[in-house]
């Protein structure tokens, strides 16, 4: 018996009813944001609900420790306001685990009422609340506007806000904004430049922090992530490099309009045209040459595709998840040869249905998408029931369509958490492309294998 | 086994001495010794608000009433309305196993919201709520839809009862809303009283019509199928003889709860999330409620000779004694097997509301002794026993959690025994609706701690370096960093059921792998745990 029994491929159309989200809300980006700077303490300012769903959400998808704090607002504070609540919390945390930062986000329970981040931190500040040479920094995060990715880019934001300076010197570095992508992609990224000797300031960096090791001694705060002092120079560096639209065009032209450090938006560098993307931008950007590894490299990829082109050639994709990774996946998929046949994302944006029409143009089928409110799983869901699909590329909660639909999964975005993967092995840059195409195949071919009548079942492939 | 500190005073100022004063001072009061059985046992703090920024385990109202009580119901749809975070953390997150069967319905794999943007904070949200609930209708055809309010909701104003009542009238099936916006209370507790009130109000007893067939009926109050730990009991008390009319509300439907009034007698297994209902039922209904803990073989026997004592039927009373020891055969096999092992080994529990305190009978069946315990969100009832609730004052975070006033049901209240024969039946230990809290018995070198936050954690595991210690998802990787095993007892870390004779097999292997894992061994390189490089000095 299926799973989603109660799905059937009869659309009717829905404005006030999302089933499934391919979202969630803005402050678990924040969250996760905050975690790539070094030393620092997310403090979620609302009730404490909030906080113990976004600490779960990230130690599930991570298998590594998630420590935030909370304004634990009552009954009481949510009608008189959280300044006491926060100004509490802040002597409680300093005291208690001694961060070099609170990042403080927003719930919509303190955004509905109004609570002014900007005057309470000042307050506390007056109050001698934050330690000599200790930092609250802050940003608004009301989970009813955007998403978890709307969330990353205002604590982005706030990050640099908080810290960045202009000195007057300036140096030579390139400024990167990873986007909403896993530590193991941040660590792609910055290999990428290193080959190509560009020396780049990364914030946030969650490489270290939500892949670390277990070495008998927790550490709250690991010897990791995007030093406050290293971020105060971006006001100084050459330029910025955003990755990723939705996730890090406010952070970019933050750079700009303030410190004048001219700044290019990219997509994730997610396959091989995104990718040639980010390396050609740092080659310009920093005037270095591309190194022979990376062609190497990039070779490989461009072998890949020639010698399977056959499997890929046609297959039908279906995919959820957050536009700045979606967008990248639709451009690789039609790479490969294979056809992007219904899309959907919970995060909104007019570039997004743009974007994806001069994508698709070139390609032999009526796809379908859609992005923001009731483009969520469930109508992926229906389309599917109405006209199969090869694959599915998407977060964990796809399983279930997976299994009803007996659609082969390939595990992607967030949240998975079910497999091990995402923390560990990049699906950005050259690498992550052969690694996506690694496993697209393999689920191809293992199905091929499967459905192969004997006199079909083949050795070679 | 290392020695292990036993005074616990001295401990408890270690906890406390970093902390801000008032700080301190409020925290010295949720932290005290167990106590030999017998013993008077000190009042506790509980239940009360969070502090600020101390990093807490507690999670919210919303989570109490939508996650745990009403969530697991399979055929009613759960529509939270608010921003979309709450319905996304909520989806799936609990291991509520569900058996639909060929033709049932089953909406647990689904996540319902209205999706709250800024234009329904800043105009509203009702009429967003009321098309989708026509939405959730004409797409899914129902036969309930319960509302759940998240935090901006009570602050715009949205009147979801009304929207519920209109909702029904148009729609003709039962639909009921709960006030569970996540500040109210101070924990999950508050919506788990909310939640009983509003099932308690619009469903419960709703239809008189189907007649229940069956002997010994009785429901299965607090009882969540985590990981099949209700498929275990069920499967028990059916071979005992029991007839199961609805369980609250692991893999239940709301036409269980439409006919529980049926039962004869009500068994209480997570007293914190569901002492509400079994009051209320007493009352209304006239069915008695005792305590139960299918937690542990011993405790499951010591829960069914209860509820079989209660029956008074001496048929009933044999077959009760001869599925127990049929059960413990395989049971004790294994705890023989297991047991060298395991005892002397030291355990922690700091879990929600309940299991904190049913785990430590298991650990004790594997000879392991417990270091300290606590919730996250239970009342003194939880700790002290319930013959405290007279003197527990509600204070002012949580007054406005409604209280129901229910009266005996003029037509329906049919009281099950006469006061005589409850009495009679106390004496033989039925012990209505009696519980005697996790403090009293623990001994005077445990620890017991309520809303235990993360320093206090990490002080404690520094301290007594326990061989396992038991909490939840966010405690889990920060605790294994330290080289000890965290056993989750909220999702059971995948594994399970727990419960009743099978569950507690299942147990004593998970823990025997957990304690005895060599993982713990690989952490250092063999080039950390050597000396000098004496080797290195070989000369050819």
């Amino acid at each position: 018996m299926a799973l989603l029994r109660h799905t059937t491929g009869e659309i009717k159309e829905r404005s006030a009813l999302t089933v499934n989200p391919a979202k969630t809300c803005q402050p678990v980006g924040a969250m996760y944001a905050a975690l790539g700077v070094k030393g620092c303490f997310p403090h979620s300012h609302g009730s404490q609900g909030c906080c113990a769903y976004h600490r779960s959400a990230l130690t599930r998808h991570y298998k590594e420790p998630v420590v935030a704090g909370t304004s634990s607002f009552t009954e009481g504070s949510s009608v008189f306001g959280g300044q006491s609540n926060l100004i509490a919390a802040i002597d409680n945390i300093f005291t208690l685990y001694d961060p070099e930062v609170i990042a403080i986000h927003t719930t919509c329970l303190s955004e509905t009422i109004g609570d002014d981040l900007r005057q309470i931190s000042q307050k506390a500040i007056d109050d001698g609340k934050v330690p000599t040479g200790k930092h609250i920094i802050y940003a608004s995060t009301p989970s009813y506007v955007g998403t978890h990715v709307t969330g990353y880019a205002n604590m982005v934001k706030g990050i640099l806000k908080g810290f960045v300076k202009k000195t007057g010197t300036p140096n030579d570095k390139i400024n990167v904004i990873p986007g909403f992508c896993e530590p193991s992609d941040m660590a792609e990224m910055r290999r990428l430049a290193a080959m190509m000797g560009v020396d780049i300031t990364m914030v946030p960096d969650t490489n270290g922090v939500l892949n670390g090791p277990l070495t008998g001694k927790y550490e709250m705060y690991p010897n990791a992530g995007a030093t406050p002092a290293e971020i105060a120079t971006m006001g100084d560096s050459k330029a910025t490099i955003g990755l990723g639209r939705w996730a890090t065009t406010e952070a970019v032209n933050y750079l700009d309009s303030e410190f004048k450090v001219p700044g290019k938006v990219l997509p994730l560098p997610i396959g091989l045209k995104a990718t040639d993307m980010y390396v050609d931008m740092l080659r310009r950007l920093s005037g270095k040459d591309v190194p022979d590894a990376i062609n190497f490299e990039r070779g490989q990829v461009v072998d890949i595709i020639s010698d399977y082109s056959q499997y890929f050639y046609g297959k039908k994709v279906a995919m959820a998840g957050d536009p700045d990774q979606i967008l990248a996946l639709v451009e690789f998929v039609i790479t490969l040869g294979m056809i992007p046949a219904y899309t959907v994302t919970g995060t909104a944006g007019k570039y997004f249905d743009e974007r994806m029409k001069e994508l698709l143009k070139d390609v032999p089928y009526d796809c379908k998408f859609k992005c923001g409110g009731e483009a969520d799983m469930f109508l992926l869901h229906q389309w599917i029931k109405n006209d199969h699909v090869d694959l599915l590329i998407g977060n964990t909660y796809l399983k279930y369509i997976a299994r009803d639909e007996d659609i082969p999964l390939i595990r992607h975005g967030f949240p998975i958490l079910d497999r091990v993967g995402h923390q560990y092995f990049p699906s950005v840059g050259y690498s992550g492309a052969m690694r996506l195409m690694e496993k697209f195949l393999g689920a191809i071919l293992d199905r091929e294998d499967r459905d192969a009548p004997e006199t079909r079942f083949e050795l070679q492939m | 086994m290392s020695t292990k500190p036993t005074n616990v005073e001295e401990i408890k100022k270690e906890l406390i001495a970093k902390m801000p004063t008032k700080v301190a001072r409020k925290r010295a009061k949720s932290i005290l010794p167990g106590t030999e059985m017998g013993e008077p046992i000190p009042e506790i703090q509980s239940n009360v608000r969070t502090i600020p920024g101390i990093i807490t385990q507690r999670g919210c109202t919303y989570a109490g009433c939508k996650g745990v009580v009403l969530g697991p119901s399979r055929d009613i749809v759960n529509l939270t309305h608010g921003p979309i975070g709450c319905g996304f953390y909520s989806w799936l997150t609990r291991r509520n196993q569900t058996e639909a069967g060929p033709d049932g319905e089953n909406f647990i794999p689904y996540s319902f919201s209205t999706d709250m943007t800024e234009h329904d904070i800043v105009f509203g949200g009702e009429k967003k709520l009321r098309a989708a609930i026509k939405e959730a209708y004409d797409t899914f055809h129902p036969k309930a839809i319960s509302i759940f309010s998240t935090c901006p909701v009570g602050l715009i104003g949205d009147d979801i009862h009304a929207v519920a009542r209109t909702m029904q009238e148009e729609l003709g099936i039962t639909i009921f809303a709960n006030s569970c916006e996540g500040y109210k209370g101070v924990s999950q507790s508050a919506g788990h009283h909310i939640a009983n009130n509003q099932i308690m109000k619009h469903v419960i007893g709703t239809d008189d019509d189907t007649k229940i067939e069956g002997k010994f009926k009785v429901n299965m109050l607090g009882e969540y199928n985590i990981g099949g730990d209700a498929f275990e009991i069920e499967r028990i008390l059916e071979k005992c003889g029991f007839t199961l009319v609805a369980t609250f509300s692991g893999n239940s439907t709301v036409q269980d709860f439409r006919v529980a009034h049926n039962a004869d007698l009500n068994t209480v297994m997570c007293h914190r999330s569901l002492n509400y209902v079994a009051e209320m039922m007493e009352t209304k209904f006239g069915i008695p409620w005792i305590k139960v803990n299918f937690i542990g073989a011993e405790a499951s026997a010591k829960s069914l000779r209860r509820m079989a004592a209660y029956f008074e039927d001496q048929e009933l009373i044999d077959r009760v004694e001869a599925v127990i020891a049929e059960e413990l055969v395989a049971v004790n096999k294994v705890v023989e097997e297991i047991k060298p092992r395991t005892a002397g080994k030291t355990a922690m529990l700091f879990v929600g509301g309940s299991r904190a305190h049913h785990y430590q009978e298991l650990f004790k069946e594997l000879d392991m002794k417990i270091l300290g315990a606590g919730y996250e969100f239970a009342h003194r009832d939880d700790y002290e026993g319930r013959h405290v609730l007279p003197n527990i004052k509600v204070d002012a975070d949580s007054r406005n959690i409604e209280e129901l006033e229910i009266l005996p049901d003029p037509e329906r209240y049919k009281p099950r025994k006469t006061e005589a024969e409850m009495a009679r039946l106390n004496e033989k230990g039925v012990d209505f609706k009696g519980y005697e809290g996790m403090i009293e018995g623990m001994g005077k070198n445990a620890m017991v701690i309520d809303d235990i936050n993360h320093y206090e954690t990490e002080k404690l595991l520094e301290i007594y370096k326990p061989d396992i210690f038991c909490a939840g998802i966010k405690e889990k990787f920060i605790v294994q960093k330290m080289g000890i095993p965290l056993k989750q007892l909220h999702n059971y870390d995948m594994g399970g059921p727990y419960a009743g004779f099978n569950g507690a097999i299942n147990w004593y292997r998970d823990i025997d792998r957990m304690v005895n894992t060599k993982v713990w061994a690989l952490i250092k390189a063999p080039w950390q745990s050597t000396g000098p490089e004496l080797e290195a000095t070989y000369v050819a």
